[in-house]
């Protein structure tokens, strides 16, 4: 899959998210669209997860810790023949496994997270029983930039660092939205990058809504033997949709009729400018 | 006859499995010492992983870790493994329904003079609440060496509490341990005395003060908490003339409440009583002591048994 290709996927997949969304009637909207473009070159470049592999343990690992951006996640999975359309677009319905937080109930899902903080500890002991086995897989972990709050993320960290797990990627998106407001006003997390560093990982930070650069960096890892690869991914929360972008009221949001029509538009139209270029 | 603390047999019972099983996978978080588990660090290091302080990390790195294939045993004081920790549990391993065994170490009081910080008192009824785990606390060395052995390739999520004080062995080589059935160490009509870990060892000397004045009791050692045996309680029920219960944790949740939720759903009424840590701000002492002021001592046990009865 080329650059091209991988950007008319993100259209698509952002197309889905809205349509699971108004759907259902609930979603976590603007940070689904923050971080569809990472998830779209994680699992049709990198991750080589597929329902065929998905049983077997010994393959690459993907931890959504931000769960509440599920709809990319089911969006993707679902692309990836890991169940139907129809299954997807029982989002939200009652008795239906596809709920606002990830589940192993759903095919493709590979741990339950929804509250923050947790993923990146169960990334680490994924990596660290894979360093055991002398397996060369690789664990992927995405965060959000508010879940960057919680104390057991930077305690994962420490332990992530001591046992050298250059076969987990971290990636953070960092959007700099949350649910109240900027994170740089609820609770400062900057200078993040010196953080990172002082916490002894190998950084990079890429245009997380940008599949080539992604593709690239993710393409490279590790960055350094012994080290965990850690990638701050700047996105744009609602990233796509001119009226949700930066929009601190899209991260729960659903869209009235009018919005639902209009993204749909915009988002058309942005396929037409990939094509033609 | 006085055999050695339950936790020294877990820590030997563990190493002995784990030198035949590189799969078994020990987490610490500076808790190898309090775990007995020194011995373990130094016989298989590779075997053996050490988060440091940090609780919450231990627990989801026992769940990575049983995700690709490991039959991992996350050890820590249980104080701090079942509060600090309570969200990694319910999310990471019950919910996510990882195979772990969580071991919770100087459970209860044992802490003593250490103070509430460190004491257990809720864990019990924290996990009894939480979907999806399973939860022992064996009585002396006969079932902490059963539990570990069956832990091993436990195929759910468990949680397994030890106190740190040398044990009496109250089995005899009839009895047999499994997962989810309580074991009956005494039978008599006269009373049903169901206990649970440490505290099984002072029900049981209390029945021996009990037997010399003519009162015979059936004693119950609930090693599993849940899946919980209701059978051989409703089965030791028929001619007894009343219930104990007997535990080293908060009355609130408890084995005790567990009991008497069984016996009245059931609509079976009779005098009942439960022994455990009363809603105040604890007294402080030894172990020992803060046992014995909080009715458990087995004279204490012997006269309540006996105003029950009357």
């Amino acid at each position: 899959m080329n650059t091209k290709e991988l950007q008319l996927k993100s259209i698509d997949y952002r197309k889905t998210i809205l349509e699971i969304i108004y759907n259902g009637g609930a979603g976590h909207t603007a940070g689904s669209l923050s971080c569809i473009d990472i998830l779209n070159v994680l699992y049709n470049k990198i991750l080589k997860i597929n329902p065929e592999n998905f049983d077997d343990y010994n393959r690459n690992h993907y931890i959504q810790s931000k769960g509440h951006s599920v709809e990319a996640l089911y969006t993707v999975l679902c692309d990836i023949n890991f169940f139907s359309k129809e299954d997807l677009l029982s989002l939200n319905k009652f008795k239906s496994h596809f709920i606002g937080h990830p589940t192993k109930k759903v095919p493709g899902i590979e741990h339950n997270t929804g509250a923050l903080g947790h993923g990146l500890s169960v990334a680490a002991g994924m990596a660290i029983g894979f360093k055991l086995d002398k397996i060369n897989h690789n664990v992927y972990t995405l965060l959000g930039d508010g879940e960057l709050s919680e104390g057991s993320v930077w305690e994962a960290l420490l332990s992530a660092n001591k046992y050298g797990l250059d076969n987990l990627v971290v990636i953070i998106d960092r959007n700099k939205l949350q649910i109240t407001g900027k994170t740089e006003d609820v609770n400062p997390i900057e200078p993040l990058m010196d953080k990172f560093n002082s916490f002894g990982l190998s950084t990079r930070e890429v245009d997380g809504n940008s599949v080539q650069e992604l593709n690239e960096i993710l393409s490279s890892t590790p960055f350094e033997k012994n080290k965990v690869s850690l990638i701050i991914a700047n996105t744009v929360k609602g990233k796509g949709i001119s009226f949700m972008e930066n929009e601190v009221v899209w991260h729960h949001k659903v869209p009235s009729e009018e919005q639902y029509n209009l993204a749909q538009k915009e988002l058309e139209k942005l396929k037409i400018n990939i094509n033609n270029d | 006859m006085i055999e050695r603390a339950n936790l020294e047999i877990f820590a030997e019972t563990l190493l002995e499995l784990a030198k035949k099983d590189k799969n078994i996978i020990v987490v610490t978080s500076d808790s190898r010492g309090s775990g007995k588990l020194t011995n373990f660090g130094k016989e298989l290091p590779e075997q053996i992983i050490e988060v440091g302080i940090a609780e919450q990390n231990l627990v989801g790195i026992c769940a990575g870790l049983s995700a690709v294939g490991k039959k991992v045993f996350g050890v820590s004081p249980s104080s701090f493994l079942t509060a600090r920790s309570l969200e990694q549990i319910k999310n990471d391993i019950a919910y996510s329904n990882h195979p772990v065994t969580l071991v919770g170490i100087s459970a209860g009081v044992s802490y003593g003079q250490l103070g509430s910080t460190h004491h257990s008192i809720h864990d019990i009824a924290v996990l009894r609440a939480i979907n999806n785990i399973d939860i022992i606390i064996p009585a002396d060395n006969f079932e902490t060496r059963e539990a570990i052995k069956s832990a091993v390739n436990y195929k759910r999520p468990l949680f397994i509490r030890f106190g740190k004080k040398p044990m009496m062995n109250l089995h005899t080589s009839n009895h047999n341990f499994k997962i989810g059935h309580g074991i009956k160490l005494k039978s008599g009509n006269d009373l049903v005395i169901v206990s649970t870990g440490e505290t099984v060892n002072r029900a049981f000397k209390a029945c021996e003060i009990l037997e010399k004045l003519n009162i015979n009791c059936t004693l119950i050692s609930m090693h599993t908490i849940k899946p919980f045996d209701e059978d051989i309680l409703l089965n030791s029920l028929p001619k007894a003339k009343g219930v104990l219960t007997i535990e080293e944790h908060s009355v609130s949740g408890g084995l005790g409440e567990k009991c008497a939720s069984i016996l009245s759903q059931k609509n079976i009424h009779l005098p009942f009583k439960i022994i455990g840590f009363p809603d105040e701000y604890m007294v402080n002492g030894s172990q020992n002591d803060v046992l014995d002021y909080y009715n458990m001592s087995p004279e204490k046990i012997s006269e309540i048994a006996q105003k029950m009865i009357k």
